[in-house]
């Protein structure tokens, strides 16, 4: 039986509760709810987003380091032919210097030998011109003297 | 593991069986207690009223002082899910309540329960400025000449008087020997269930309404501390009782508001959260079967009135001009039609959205308390009300489980009826704010 009673302290709790409870709880839970949705939206997007940006970073690095390696091996290919190249090179200089100074030297030993030879020559004759001299003198004056004297020149040639 | 869910079963039973013992308990002090009330009525009573109360006892068949009179499960389910001007504790403690009545000519008249020195069935002792209790509720005695002063009342009888057809209970107070006639406050049904308007109207703070407001309080710490937490800690993760509170909270949210009121919900999310809450805080506070529970808050019409009168006023007051073209003159319809079917229909429809809303708490919920209750009376029954041992004990065995069982299905029940109730305004107020579709 509806009791007037009851309907009026019905009314008057459940209006004040209703107001009291809006402000009080259910605004404030609303609120903070939406606002911890959106948070964990946001932190979730951001997690996302840092995971694509991890992955990307890491693909670039894989490729800055592929990179590298490749590059490392070409200059590691470069070094090895520079140094061939500068070793066959070092050869052929040293080869070629080598060659130049037997050369030079045989040159030398020739210019030398040559000269040798005429200073030989030139002190043969000189020789055999005061021989000649001396015994162009000697002749004059007796034949046995001037075999042993030619002799003795002779001798004396031989001794140089 | 096993042990321990075998531990849980153990404590459900035994906790059910407690409450059976909670509720039968009042029943058991009832039949212990008349022999008693009888002599303390000789003591306090003169030696005239020792005869007069004698021929009370042997006179008619109902009077309520009776003892070993048969065990009524209906009646007893029915003072049970009553309202009351006292709470009863166990045996002849009660929790004295505030008693606030009006008489119209003659103003308020403010005291407690604890006036009326209430015993078994929550009958008055004693009768305080022309006022008593019989059956738990304050009653006025008819009579003038008790209108000032205090008399001890001797008993208080009951009789089922048949008037144009229809049967009313009448209390009467037996003061010095005579019986006063007694009569009800005033209830709103018009005579069409026994009440109808009398000399006073009752406006204390009765069990209903001391549930209510301790209902309201308890939810309000509870959702004050969980609003706090939640702004406190907004970044950090909910603990305790937020995670409690706000999966219902998000649950009214997404799955009630959302999909029934569209876009704009959010303006009727805290009557939508308030309705919610209030209901299933009483629904769960009507589940404990001892003191500061058991009242039947939401199994009583004049609450789910209110509540339902609510939600018809939000849902009109909000509806716009597209609702009110649909209820009242639907487009696309001929006109005679209109006239004649379809508005009044409508009209009807309108109101009878909320009667349907009102009844179904009521009912669901009164429901629920009564096959408990009548569960618990099996004891009583088998038993005959404390005759038969081996029945008692038949009783009992029987009413366990079934109790046990039920109680389970109301705590079901309650979240059920908080959440069809929510859902059902919710989707009236969306029909009263949707927007026009274009066909």
């Amino acid at each position: 039986m509806p009791d007037p009673g009851l309907l009026f302290w019905t009314t008057v709790i459940f209006l004040i509760f209703w107001f009291i409870m809006s402000r009080v709880a259910f605004k404030p839970i609303a609120t903070a709810l939406k606002q911890r949705e959106t948070d964990i939206q946001n932190a979730l997007d951001e997690a996302k987003k840092a995971r694509q940006e991890m992955a990307n970073l890491q693909a670039e690095n894989e490729k800055l380091l592929n990179q590298a390696r490749e590059e490392r091996s070409a200059i590691l290919k470069e070094a090895k032919e520079a140094k061939d190249e500068i070793i066959s090179e070092a050869k052929e200089r040293a080869n070629a210097e080598y060659k130049r100074r037997v050369e030079s030297a045989m040159q030398d030993i020739e210019n030398q030998k040559m000269a040798a030879m005429v200073d030989l020559k030139n002190q043969a004759g000189q020789m055999a011109i005061e021989i000649a001299e001396k015994i162009i003198r000697k002749d004059l004056a007796n034949n046995a003297e001037q075999v042993a004297y030619a002799k003795s020149l002779a001798e004396s040639i031989k001794l140089n | 593991m096993d042990v321990k869910v075998f531990q849980k079963y153990c404590i459900a039973l035994i906790f059910s069986t407690l409450s059976v013992f909670a509720y039968a308990q009042g029943h058991n002090n009832h039949d212990g207690h008349d022999h008693g009330n009888g002599s303390k009525q000789v003591q306090s009573g003169e030696p005239s009223q020792v005869t007069g109360q004698a021929a009370e006892h042997v006179a008619p068949a109902h009077t309520a002082g009776e003892h070993h009179e048969e065990f009524n499960a209906g009646e007893n389910a029915v003072h049970h899910i009553s309202d009351a001007n006292a709470i009863h504790i166990v045996g002849h403690t009660y929790f004295h309540l505030p008693v606030i009545l009006y008489q119209p000519g003659k103003g308020f008249t403010f005291t407690t329960s604890g006036v009326f020195h209430p015993h078994h069935h929550g009958n008055g002792t004693m009768a305080h400025h022309g006022f008593t209790m019989a059956g738990g509720n304050v009653m006025r005695i008819k009579d003038e000449s008790m209108a000032n002063g205090e008399y001890a009342i001797s008993d208080i009888q009951h009789e089922d008087v048949t008037v144009e057809g229809k049967t009313k209970t009448v209390f009467k107070a037996v003061i010095n020997g005579t019986p006063y006639e007694l009569e009800p406050k005033s209830t709103y049904d018009g005579g069409i269930l026994g009440g109808g308007i009398t000399n006073f109207y009752d406006f204390s703070i009765t069990r209903n309404v001391f549930t209510m407001l301790l209902t309201c309080l308890v939810l309000f710490l509870m959702l004050r501390s969980v609003a706090k937490s939640a702004v406190s800690r907004r970044n950090e993760a909910p603990k305790g009782l937020q995670n409690l509170i706000e999966p219902l909270v998000t649950f009214i949210r997404d799955e009630v508001a959302k999909p029934n009121i569209g876009p704009n919900y959010e303006k009727y999310m805290p009557y939508l959260l308030s309705a919610f809450f209030f209901i299933l805080g009483l629904n769960l506070i009507g589940q404990i079967p001892f003191f500061p529970g058991n009242a039947n808050v939401t199994g009583n019409i004049s609450v789910t009135i209110i509540l339902a009168v609510i939600t018809f006023i939000i849902s009109t007051t909000s509806a716009n001009k597209h609702f009110w073209e649909h209820t009242l003159w639907m487009p696309g319809v001929p006109a005679v039609l209109k006239v004649l079917i379809l508005t009044p229909i409508e009209i009807l429809g309108l109101f009878l959205k909320p009667f349907t809303l009102l009844l179904r708490l009521f009912a669901n919920i009164t429901a629920g308390h009564i096959v408990i209750l009548s569960f618990v009376s099996l004891i009583f029954i088998l038993g005959k009300s404390g005759e038969n041992m081996t029945g008692s004990i038949a009783g009992i065995g029987a009413s366990v489980p079934l109790t046990l069982f039920m109680m389970t299905l109301e705590l079901l029940v309650a979240f059920l009826q908080a959440f069809i109730f929510t859902m059902l305004s919710a989707s009236y107020i969306g029909a009263a704010v949707e927007e026009p579709h274009h066909h």
